[in-house]
């Protein structure tokens, strides 16, 4: 055997590796037996109707998508204001307020999480959803500003020159010439904040507010009693949520690529 | 537009991400500095001022130290099985010329997408009592009862090498497509055999990608105390797992501050000392 064919098949081993037990929760999400377990006894949709009969699961689904949304549009609206300067100015500092900016990225998200609340707790503001918002911007900012900042870069400064120097100002010019070429990346930056912020459990355990579940805090408690066919429908659908979304946003991007060009 | 305003417009753009930065982060981390000097009382409440209770605790009792290293022992080892898992693949991909390029790159930033508390629970049902391993296993008959795999030590760094291979192989990956082709086939030319070149070659120039996917495994892995909680037994919490009982269910928030803050050190320092060496900016790249 040559040294290519046996680097592919150690990669379709890590292949499987990675899908496999994703690919058993999809599976198990479908099976009729009552235990959520193998072996398959048929096929049945009974626990994804169950899913939606739960109230609890819809509730904590409703956070989930309100976190994301609200996290995903602070978090790239402030990204992108940063990047700009970051990018297109030169002032003094700048180093270290790109490690700053960066820094989220590199603080234990525990640590972060415990120096939030207690400083929250501290200025004797309860816990609350606005926490939890606050929570998912800072630690999915420092992700929006690289994923803009890169993009950025690429964009040649001389578009925004011409069309300052044919009299348009700043705003006119980033909304009529930056945006629109940046917006590939704003669309990025937008869907990674709002997965991260869907997917967070580690900082959301800390700050949600007694009461309060998100989808993967109520998947988490669940497994507390035992893994059951319901937690694998959650799963499945979590799954098909968040791929389909990134999938869908890239197709999006690529149909604008084509568009301009 | 005078030259006044033109300077404070980076300022102005840079605020809200400045601001976010400074109070949800900066100023908490100081705030739980402070906090760590302050004592609890017997009776839960929390005294201000300062007092080296926590931290004599923390530096004397063995418990916590013994945590602690058993924490960095397991990132360790999740981190080089991520290397030796990752490296491969991430080489096939950018080393691979057919039309599947696009697909594979595709399925291996497909588990980024998928949560991970999902990809940490389907591992229940692969080795849990009921799961796929066992039945197999007795279905073959090697084993006649099932085999407890999970909530031991090994589950929780499969979890985690199951959880981060896909940040090391990316790392990897953006590394190696990076390097200029011409310099393998001008190694060939020069007499170098495929493994040769490779030795030379592209080994040494993946390297920064290699050291910045092992960094982000091992902060990642340090850090964490999800996979401990659903796949480890009751003798398995890592470090930041202490944080949490301190924090949410002792309530010891002063204790809390004064643990967290030896996790920000610990992981700091490393992160400090990759710094120095190979530089953040690798890191960044993967975003291009």
């Amino acid at each position: 055997m040559s040294g290519w064919s046996l680097i592919r098949l150690y990669t379709i081993a890590v292949y499987l590796f990675l899908f496999l037990p994703v690919a058993a929760v999809v599976l198990l999400s479908f099976n009729s037996s009552q235990f959520g377990s193998f072996p398959m006894e048929g096929l049945s949709l009974r626990w994804f109707v169950r899913l939606w009969e739960n109230d609890a699961i819809v509730r904590a689904f409703r956070v989930s998508i309100l976190l994301g949304a609200l996290t995903a549009v602070i978090s790239t609206v402030t990204g992108i204001l940063a990047a700009i300067a970051l990018v297109r100015y030169r002032f003094p500092g700048k180093g270290a307020v790109t490690t700053l900016l960066i820094a989220p990225l590199l603080i234990p998200e525990v640590v972060l999480a415990v120096a939030l609340l207690l400083f929250l707790r501290w200025l004797h503001l309860p816990k609350s959803f606005a926490l939890l918002v606050l929570g998912h911007v800072i630690f999915t900012l420092p992700f929006v500003v690289l994923v803009v900042q890169a993009r950025l870069v690429a964009i040649k400064p001389e578009y925004e020159e011409a069309a300052l120097s044919l009299g348009a100002n700043p705003v006119q010019t980033f909304f009529a010439v930056t945006l629109p070429l940046l917006l590939p990346a704003v669309l990025a930056g937008m869907l990674f904040a709002f997965t991260m912020s869907f997917d967070d459990i580690t900082g959301t355990m800390f700050w949600k507010p007694g009461g309060v579940e998100t989808v993967p805090t109520q998947i988490f408690a669940m497994l507390r009693n035992s893994i059951s066919p319901e937690i694998n429908a959650l799963g499945t659908v979590m799954i098909a949520f968040t791929i389909l979304l990134p999938l869908l946003g890239m197709a999006i991007a690529r149909k604008m690529a084509v568009h301009r060009r | 537009m005078s030259d006044q305003a033109y300077t404070a417009r980076p300022w102005i753009l840079l605020s809200p991400a400045l601001g976010a930065v400074t109070f949800l982060l900066a100023v908490p981390v100081l705030f739980i500095i402070i906090y760590s000097f302050w004592l609890r009382s017997a009776a839960g409440a929390e005294i201000p001022g300062f007092f080296l209770d926590n931290w004599k605790e923390v530096f004397s009792d063995a418990f916590y130290r013994d945590i602690l290293f058993s924490t960095l022992r397991i990132a360790v080892i999740t981190t080089v099985f991520c290397a030796l898992l990752g490296y491969v693949p991430a080489y096939f991909v950018a080393m691979s010329q057919t039309q599947f390029k696009a697909l594979l790159l595709l399925l291996l930033i497909l588990p980024f997408w998928i949560s991970y508390i999902i990809r940490t629970m389907s591992w229940i049902n692969i080795l849990g009592a009921s799961g796929a391993l066992n039945r197999t296993l007795i279905y073959f008959g090697l084993i006649a009862e099932p085999v407890q795999f999970l909530y031991n030590e090994g589950a929780v760094i499969l979890g985690l090498v199951h959880f981060l291979l896909p940040f090391m192989v990316l790392n990897v990956f953006v590394s190696i497509d990076g390097i200029d082709r011409n310099l393998l086939d001008a190694s060939r030319s020069l007499g170098a055999s495929g493994f040769q070149s490779f030795r030379e070659v592209t080994l040494p120039l993946s390297l920064p990608g290699l050291a910045a996917g092992g960094l982000l495994c091992f902060v990642l892995s340090a850090g964490t105390y999800i996979t401990p909680l659903i796949l480890g037994g009751p003798r398995d919490a890592m470090f930041a797992n202490l944080v949490f009982e301190a924090i949410i269910t002792q309530l010891n928030w002063p204790l809390g501050s004064a643990l967290s803050i030896v996790l920000l050190v610990v992981l700091g320092a490393i992160v400090t000392v990759y710094n120095r060496l190979a530089g953040l900016g690798q890191i960044a790249k993967s975003f291009g």
